[in-house]
């Protein structure tokens, strides 16, 4: 039996295994989530963007963490209330990592927690009172804040309160945009429907209100770039590229974006879209009533970066085309040396991915160019599209798995025992526990970014050092050898 | 071009290069939108000032950086101490995620625990069957020997009734009828996470302890609860140390110090170590409970009184009399002597305060937290010689505004102390600002404030995000009080080199 087969059969059986434990309803529905790839095959097979089962821990969040903590919250100038109960912005309170340059508190509100702290008497009769004053008191102690958003939580869906009404009198009343967003935690199934409905609040509370009449002086060559939130500086160590390559980037977003470079997206002549799954509604809709063309790319490692250079430059006129190939020329030694460096370490490396929306795929180029292979993936919150776009990343036999849930991933694990397990938080010590080597890969660890030539050096370093740190020889006591 | 394979730079590094610094500012001067560096320093300096300070202070709507979380976090916690426990909350699963990464951030540990995921149709038609399924996978999967439930606000607004779901899921089938799931109600829009310990709390011992006979043991036996304490891991061993030494046979009632602190020898342990059922039985007959954060521990407290035991509240023992009243209410409660090998520790932290209380005398601290751990660390300032001067609790009580004004005015250096109940630390910036002190004590929240104002920050608190391992090392008892004096020494030395760099004053000995 050649290796594949020998991996699908393992797999397999693998699945089978760990459905064996759930109770008969679980295990059907389960079922459906997991699978093995085959080559071929239009998608990976899997159901997606369905609900969790209660109880099985799933390492999914809610849609206010879409919202709030994914789509709205980067964006620097804008004060984002956290309105209900404080947990909810309290634990997401600057660990997102998505960087911004600017004063925090005085013209930028990223790394803050600000909530309507609902009390019992708010959910008794209503927050909406409170939400009200909140206002006044934004613009008296933050006097450069551009916009309010109000990111809602839980209760606010389920004791009526009616935030619309109060953002369209108190935006009047203080002149300020304010945008009510409805991304309760209880809505959906994941944090994918927080950014939809994130998405939506931009076309309805921003273009809407904007004014695409006013004069612009545009260039040819404008483009947004955009659902990059700057992890670790991720969005810059793209725009630096696209620079090079003669774009003129009139916005970017959300990581590291203000309000204005938001409202730049219908002016743009392309919109770069990193995350497709959290902001390709927005982008369809730039495309369908302002007619402004989008494109999905990837700056994870040298090949993606290449291609996604030469597809954005295909948007443009010759001189960008050209720029385009002197900037991956330029970056061809960087990035040699960097796979001289690290590939020998590396080299037939096994990983098992486990994130979002998007890296579950478009990491898979970055780990191919240092010489390693990706044994496994699925997505928190993909769509269907996710896993048909995924079809063009993985290889034959690959494990597939839909909102795993925590027991899953570490049977997978230890069955399989990669040389590497790339996921969040809520993964890594357990699986390092277990003498696998860990990265983060929402937060880049605390490191990054790994976006473009700059950021490949420093995921391929991260890797490295995960991987081959003397730590993992040391699990077992020599005695016990 | 900045970066190379050879010295690999990443942000801390990268974004400083010149190529880097040109696209910021190109970016903010031809498309942020911004008011210009000018406008925006002029306003940093006003939101120093006293103006905006008494503008701040107005404020009764909106909340800006609080130093407190909501119920459920709480009762995660307190459910991670008991023996194959998994900790299951009822409601939206995104809160779930949200205590378990804040868990992991902290203690550099997995956490454990499980959501019932409830979304619209719930909010519409209750949560039974998400509980009746959701105990059933939870049971299946990682076959915990109790499971604890708490609830989500979803849950609490929409008025579900945890008793009579838990006992429909038995009579379906989810679990076995004599399972134990001891629950509580922790609505996050009351109280804070330690309201949220405190009620799980009262539901492990209404679980274990209602309608049992309790016949008071003569052994030298308690019970000790350490409430919400992110330092349990290290705080824990340093009681059951203590206890040992003393004799007293003591249960720690939630002890996830082995859950949060397993090894990695290969093996993922889910459950580690936590107070055993068979400790819970026992622990009715014990002759006293200590909590020892008391005020976090009101409804416990009450609970174990009404079943007839002794409760005794402290209030976090840092420090030498901290730690005296401690031992003493031990002593007490089991008739055990103190030891002299207690008393030698504790001349040796009195030793090491006379040795360096020339450093801390007249020192002005401010201090955020948790109530009790906010008790205990002024308590320990006094008796430095050191000088409290703004104590900020964001979660407060009534009692603790009492409690904390007594200890103050009891000591000369208290004086020009000033408590703030129910403030968040964008008032403590101003306070920072317009009264200055020397040195910040709290969590890594407070950061920012020693970015914004200056002040160094003493990282001791919760949570501790960006130091790693403080944890594992006990602030509580003779020898944690030795731990917290280091950290208040090293900072203040810091800073002292730190200011005399360029002067004679740069002294070897200090
Ligand atoms: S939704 Fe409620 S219970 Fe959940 S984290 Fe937010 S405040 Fe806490
Ligand atoms: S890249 Fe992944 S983790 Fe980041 S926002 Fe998109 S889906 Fe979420």
């Amino acid at each position: 039996m050649s290796a594949v087969l020998d991996d699908k059969t393992r797999n397999k059986a693998l699945i089978n295994e760990v459905l064996e434990v759930y109770p008969e309803k679980a295990a059907k529905k389960r079922a459906k989530h997991l699978n093995v790839y085959e080559e071929g095959k239009p998608d990976c097979g899997v159901k997606s963007n369905i609900k969790s089962l209660p109880g099985v821990m799933t390492i999914r969040g809610c849609a206010y963490a879409g919202s709030k903590g994914v789509v709205w919250g980067p964006i620097k100038d804008m004060v984002h209330v956290s309105h209900g109960p404080v947990g909810c912005g309290q634990y997401s309170w600057a660990t997102r990592r998505n960087y911004y340059n600017g004063t925090t508190g005085v013209d930028a509100f990223g790394a803050m927690q600000i909530t309507s702290d609902f009390q019992e008497k708010d959910i008794v009769f209503g927050g909406d009172k409170k939400l009200d004053k909140l206002v006044d008191e934004i613009t008296q102690v933050f006097p450069l804040a551009k916009g309010i958003s109000v990111q809602s939580e839980c209760p606010i869906g389920l004791i009526g309160d009616d935030i619309e009404a109060v953002s369209k009198k108190k935006s009047k009343e203080v002149g300020l945009p304010m945008v009510p967003v409805r991304c309760e935690g209880f809505r959906g199934v994941s944090q994918s429907l927080g950014h939809h409905i994130a998405n939506d609040a931009i076309r309805d509370w921003v273009f809407d209100k904007a004014d695409y009449n006013a004069p612009f002086e545009s260039t040819p060559y404008d483009v947004v770039l955009m659902a990059d939130y700057n992890i670790g500086g991720d969005a810059w160590s793209s725009r630096i590229l696209l620079e090079e390559m003669g774009l003129r980037v009139i916005g970017q977003g959300t990581g590291d974006a203000t309000l204005k470079e938001i409202e730049m997206m219908p002016r743009a002549k392309l919109l770069l879209l990193h995350c497709y799954r959290s902001m390709n509604y927005i982008a369809r809709h730039v495309e369908e009533k302002y007619g402004v063309p989008w494109f999905e790319y990837n700056l994870f490692g040298p090949t993606k970066i290449a291609e996604s250079l030469r597809g954005i430059a295909a948007f443009f006129d010759d001189s960008i085309k050209e720029k385009a190939e002197q900037v991956i020329a330029k970056y061809t030694a960087l990035s040699q040396a960097v796979i001289d460096k690290y590939k020998p370490r590396l080299a037939g490396k096994k990983v098992m991915l486990y994130v979002g929306g998007l890296r579950p795929r478009h990491v898979v180029g970055a780990y191919e160019d240092l010489g390693m292979e990706v044994c496994g993936t699925g997505y928190e919150f993909g769509h269907g599209d996710d896993y048909q776009r995924t079809t063009h990343y993985v290889k034959d036999g690959t494990l597939i798995y839909d909102d795993v849930t925590s027991f899953e991933l570490e049977k997978f694990a230890e069955k399989i025992r990669p040389d590497l397990m790339a996921s969040g938080v809520k993964e890594k010590y357990i699986f390092q526990k277990m003498g696998i080597p860990f990265r983060q890969m929402h937060s880049w660890d605390y490191s990054g970014p790994y976006h473009g030539y700059d950021g490949f050096a420093i995921f391929a370093r991260d890797m490295d050092m995960a991987i081959n740190s003397p730590v993992w020889g040391m699990t077992k006591a020599p005695w016990k050898k | 071009m900045p970066q190379s394979a050879e010295k690999v730079l990443d942000h801390a590094g990268l974004f400083k290069e010149p190529e880097y610094q040109e696209i910021f500012e190109r970016k903010k001067a031809q498309f942020e939108g911004g008011c210009g560096a000018d406008k925006v320093r002029e306003v940093a300096d006003w939101t120093r000032t006293m103006e905006y300070r008494e503008i701040n202070f107005k404020r009764e709507a909106l909340v800006i950086n609080p130093a407190k979380a909501c119920q459920p976090l709480g009762a995660v916690l307190c459910a991670s101490g008991f023996e194959g426990t998994l900790p299951y909350v009822h409601g939206s699963q995104g809160c779930v995620a949200y205590f378990r990464s804040h868990f992991n951030r902290h203690f550099k540990e997995p956490c454990s625990a499980v959501s019932d995921s409830m979304t619209e149709d719930a909010a519409v038609f209750g949560g039974l069957n998400n509980m009746v399924d959701g105990l059933a996978n939870a049971h299946a999967l990682y076959k915990p020997k109790m499971i604890a439930v708490s609830t989500t606000c979803m849950a609490e607004v929409i008025g579900d009734d945890l008793d009579g779901f838990i006992k429909i899921a038995k009579q379906k089938g989810s679990i076995p009828e004599d399972f134990r799931v001891p629950f509580a109600h922790t609505p996050s829009f009351v109280g804070s996470h330690v309201t949220g310990y405190d009620n799980m709390l009262k539901g492990f011992l209404t679980s274990f302890w209602d309608g049992k006979t309790r016949a008071e043991t003569t052994a030298p036996a308690i019970n000790i609860n350490g409430g919400f304490d992110g330092y349990c891991v290290a705080n824990n061993r340093e009681l059951k140390r203590m206890m040992k030494e003393m004799g007293v046979e003591a249960t720690i009632i939630s002890d996830p110090s082995e859950v949060f602190d397993t090894p990695t020898d290969g093996e993922f342990r889910m459950y580690a170590g936590g107070t055993t059922a068979a400790q819970m039985e026992a622990a009715l007959d014990a002759r006293g409970t200590v909590f020892m954060q008391g005020i976090s521990a009101a409804k416990s407290a009450e609970y174990v009184e009404k079943a007839g035991q002794k409760a005794v509240s402290l209030h976090c023992p840092v420090g030498v009399t901290g730690t005296d009243a401690f031992l003493m209410a031990v002593s007490e409660l089991t008739g055990q002597a103190i030891p002299a090998s207690l008393e030698l520790e504790r001349g040796r932290l009195v030793d090491a305060i006379a040795d360096s209380q020339a450093h801390l005398h007249g020192k002005r601290f401010a201090l955020f937290g948790d109530p009790d751990m906010l008790l205990g660390l002024t308590a320990f300032l006094l008796e430095l010689g050191a000088e409290p001067v703004h104590i900020l609790c964001t979660n407060a009580t009534k009692d603790w505004t009492e409690k904390i004004n007594a200890l103050l005015a009891a000591s000369p250096f208290g004086k020009d102390a000033k408590a703030w109940p129910g403030k968040d630390l964008w008032h403590l910036r101003s306070l920072l600002a317009t009264e200055p002190v020397d040195f910040l004590i709290g969590s890594s929240h407070g950061k920012y404030l020693e970015r914004d104002i200056g002040t160094p920050l003493i990282r001791i608190g919760f949570p501790i995000f960006d130091r790693h391992h403080h944890h594992r090392f006990p602030i509580w008892g003779y020898q944690g009080g030795l731990n917290v004096l280091v950290k208040i020494l090293d900072k203040i030395f810091d800073t002292l080199d730190a200011k005399t760099t360029d002067s004679a004053s740069f002294d070897l000995v200090r």
